[in-house]
Parts: C-alpha cells; sequence; structure tokens
C-alpha cells in the first residue's frame, strides 16, 4: 500500500504519512551514531568519523561544524546534504547579525533550519533532507541541544543520540544522565556512549568532539559576550580516551 | 526634512533616561496640528523618537512596532535598546539610495537597567553618546542647549527639568518647532510621560 504513495513526496498515503520522509529517516538511521548531551555549564556534541578506507586523510574531514561564534553542529546521514544545511545555516545566521549586530539564539537559528528542511517536503521536483541534526548552542538563555529531523520537526533534549546506534545510545544515555551532569563528565559519557555500538578502532582520529561551555558575560558598555563553540584537538580527544581505557 | 519641523533629544541620567520632543506638525509656515508628538514606546523601557518628514515619521514608526511585535513573538523576550539601535540603522540603510527623511532617536534601560541612548542620521548611521543625543530642525539649538545645561548623574526630577529646560528654550528659537512638548522620563521602577505647555507660535 505504502508503495503506491511513496513516490511523490507532496501526496499524502492514507495513512496520514509523507513516505518520502520515512525513506529519509531510514537514510538517516543507516549512517553513523551522533551522541548530543546538555550538562549545567555547557554541551558536548559528538559523532564517529568513519573513514571508508586507511587512504583517506581523515583530518581534512569534517563533522562536527561552527555555524557562528555561539552555535556548533553535528548530523547523522548523508554527508553532502549537511554540507548544504552547513552553509544555509551559516548564511542564516550572518544574515541575523547584519540586521541585529549579535548572534543569534539557538532557538531562532533552529527555527529557520527547521523551516528551511520543511520547505524540500512541500515543494515540487525537490526531495527532503536525509539528515538529522544535533544542533548545540549557549545563548543568554543557557546551553541548549536540539534535533532537527528530515520532516523539519524539532525538539530540545537533555541527552540524546540519532543515527545506527541510537536506540542502545539512548537506553545507555538514560541510565547515565541525571540532570546536575557537569561538562567534563557529558565529555566522558559521551564518549562511553559512542564506544558501545563503535565498530573497530576507536582513537582520536576516528571520532569527533565539539563542545561549548562558559558563561555570559556582559562588557561595560552593554554588549553581550556569549561561549564560544569550538571542536576538540586531536591530542585533547587523546587525553580523554586515555581516561576511560 | 525642513518640511514638517519638529524637535527630539534625550539625555542620560542616574539610572534614568529621558526623551523629549515638541508636538508641532506644520506644512512649511503653516502650523495644522499642536497634537503631533513624535516619542513612541517599542518596549515598557525603551522609546524612539521620530523626527523629519512627518509621512515618514508615522509609516516608520509603525513599521518599528511591526518588527518590535514580531521579535518579541519570536524570541519570546523584549528588544533590548541596543539591539534595537541596529535594527533600525538596518531598516534605514536598506533604503540608502532613497532614504527614509527620519533622523531617529533611540533612549531606554537595557535588561540590567543601565541607561542607553544614541541616535542616528537618515541612512543608519548610528551615534552611541554618553550624555545627550539630539535630532530634528531644532538641532543646533539643541546641542548648544543641552551642552550648557547637561550634568552627569542627575536624578530623575532634575533630569525632568534639565531635559525640558533645554527642548523648551531650543524650539523658542527655530520656527518649526514647538507649541507644546511631551517629556518622557524612563526609570527601572516606572515611566512617566508629561506634557508641557509652552509659548504658543
Amino acid at each position: 500500500m505504502a508503495d503506491r504513495y511513496s513516490f511523490s513526496l507532496t501526496t499524502f498515503s492514507p495513512s496520514g504519512k509523507l513516505v518520502q520522509i520515512e525513506y529519509a529517516l531510514s537514510a538517516v538511521n543507516s549512517g553513523v551514531t551522533s551522541i548530543g548531551i546538555k550538562a549545567t555549564n555547557g554541551i558536548v556534541i559528538a559523532t564517529e568519523k568513519k573513514a571508508v578506507s586507511t587512504l583517506i586523510d581523515d583530518s581534512s574531514l569534517e563533522k562536527v561544524a561552527i555555524i557562528c561564534s555561539n552555535i556548533g553542529m553535528v548530523y547523522s546521514g548523508m554527508g553532502p546534504d549537511y554540507r548544504v544545511l552547513v552553509n544555509k545555516a551559516r548564511k542564516a545566521a550572518q544574515a541575523y547579525k547584519r540586521v541585529y549586530m549579535e548572534e543569534p539564539p539557538t532557538a531562532i537559528l533552529v527555527k529557520e533550519i527547521a523551516s528551511v528542511m520543511q520547505e524540500f517536503t512541500q515543494s515540487g521536483g525537490v526531495r527532503p533532507f536525509g539528515v538529522s541534526l544535533l544542533i548545540a548552542g549557549f545563548d543568554e538563555k543557557g546551553p541548549m541541544l536540539y534535533q532537527v529531523d528530515p520532516s523539519g520537526s524539532y525538539w530540545p533534549w537533555k541527552a540524546t543520540a540519532i543515527g545506527k546506534n541510537m536506540v542502545n545510545a539512548k537506553t545507555f544515555l538514560e541510565k547515565r544522565y541525571n540532570e546536575d551532569i557537569e561538562l567534563e563528565d557529558a565529555i566522558h559519557t559521551a564518549i562511553l556512549t559512542l564506544k558501545e555500538g563503535f565498530e573497530g578502532q576507536m582513537t582520536e582520529n576516528t571520532i569527533e568532539i565539539g563542545i561549548i561551555t562558559g558563561a555570559v558575560s556582559t562588557k561595560d558598555d552593554g554588549a553581550v559576550i556569549l561561549p564560544e563553540f569550538r571542536k576538540l584537538s586531536p591530542s585533547e580527544v587523546k587525553d580523554y580516551l586515555a581516561n576511560i581505557a | 526634512m525642513e518640511y514638517n519641523g519638529g524637535a527630539v533629544v534625550a539625555m542620560v541620567g542616574k539610572n534614568c533616561v529621558a526623551i523629549a520632543c515638541d508636538k508641532r506638525l506644520g506644512v512649511q509656515a503653516m502650523t495644522i496640528s499642536t497634537e503631533f508628538p513624535k516619542t513612541f514606546q517599542a518596549t515598557p523601557k525603551t522609546y524612539i523618537g521620530l523626527p523629519g518628514l512627518a509621512t515618514d515619521v508615522q509609516t516608520l514608526s509603525e513599521k518599528f512596532r511591526f518588527k518590535v511585535n514580531m521579535y518579541r513573538l519570536k524570541e519570546e523576550r523584549e528588544i533590548e535598546p541596543r539591539t534595537l539601535a541596529h535594527l533600525v540603522s538596518s531598516t534605514l540603510y536598506e533604503r540608502r539610495f532613497g532614504p527614509w527623511f527620519v533622523e531617529p532617536v533611540i533612549a531606554g534601560l537595557d535588561k540590567e537597567n543601565r541607561p542607553f541612548i544614541c541616535s542616528t542620521d537618515l541612512i543608519g548611521c548610528i551615534n552611541f553618546a554618553k550624555d545627550f543625543v539630539v535630532s530634528g530642525t531644532t538641532s543646533n539649538q539643541l546641542y548648544g542647549m543641552c551642552e550648557s545645561l547637561w550634568e552627569p548623574d542627575l536624578e530623575p526630577e532634575d533630569l525632568f527639568e534639565t531635559i525640558s529646560q533645554s527642548l523648551m528654550n531650543a524650539v523658542d528659537r527655530d520656527c518649526l518647532s514647538g507649541w507644546g512638548a511631551q517629556v518622557t522620563v524612563i526609570t527601572p521602577d516606572q515611566v512617566i510621560t508629561r506634557t508641557l505647555k509652552s509659548r504658543q507660535d
């Protein structure tokens, strides 16, 4: 039954689904796992950097992306679709800055990206994006972690996983997460969660971790300074990996 | 800019700001209304003053009301005065080669109740001031009055006196402004708007 309604994105199936979006979610669920954990003083997002061959120069492959100084993003699913969304997100953040001369709050940027993803579920001749995104940002309301799906729906999370191993990873996180977790513990937990479903050897070159931490401060003239999102360098990742060995 | 006339001034006091404007609307020499104040509330603690061509005053006050409301709905918080200043600036620059004929003044308290004032020119160049800003056909006279009368850390009542005297005496030397004045003093607890009777000529 689903097959008769699955070829056109803009046609609902009798059960009320848009089958193309279901298929997009399958593309996401066959992608490598990504984790996001919100701590009291920051957020960590992490993913596997699965190189298809040992000949690939994985130092130049970037999965965790910085969108603007206070927001970072990671994905599960199709890499090329992700690149397009990273560019759109970066442009949206700069457009906001052109008007207001400040960084966008996380929720506003998430809404923008989610609208873009939704557009591609309601236009002719296009297909949905085959990625789910984990967006981590720090604004005046504090640290916020959001997941955005191919359909364009988004949710805030305290801790979550997307991709291949998400069911096991989320069970693992449910046990280990508590509201008072601090960033150092969160990074440790994220690495352990990734390790659960990791195929092969986990080294500082096969995982990517991004963090945002700090506090919102104000300069004398009233301008607000937000914490900056950054990726952990391979040597920092190596230190964390040594701690869990 | 000298078709309808008008004057706006804003000053910083101790944990307070004040913004004042005249109430005249004219068509060159002929006064057609004495109830045309040029200050508009953007948020409970921020006001925008818009002197200049009256049709642009009306249109821009409505445009800014729209943008501030959308901001409040999307971001679920009130816009800060500094952010509003940049919003005004980018809105004006959008019309760089066919500008709005207004020179806005923004005055308010930010979320820590720190005073903030600034003015922009008709194409959006922001002038962040620490003491006072002036705008309109009476700007030269206002510069003179404010420079002599203003001092730092005035209490709200004293700030009201200072800004009122600056405005009243400046517009008396400008035929295109006057016919009454409206003064708004913004403090962390309350906002008081007073209407002044001045020389009706």
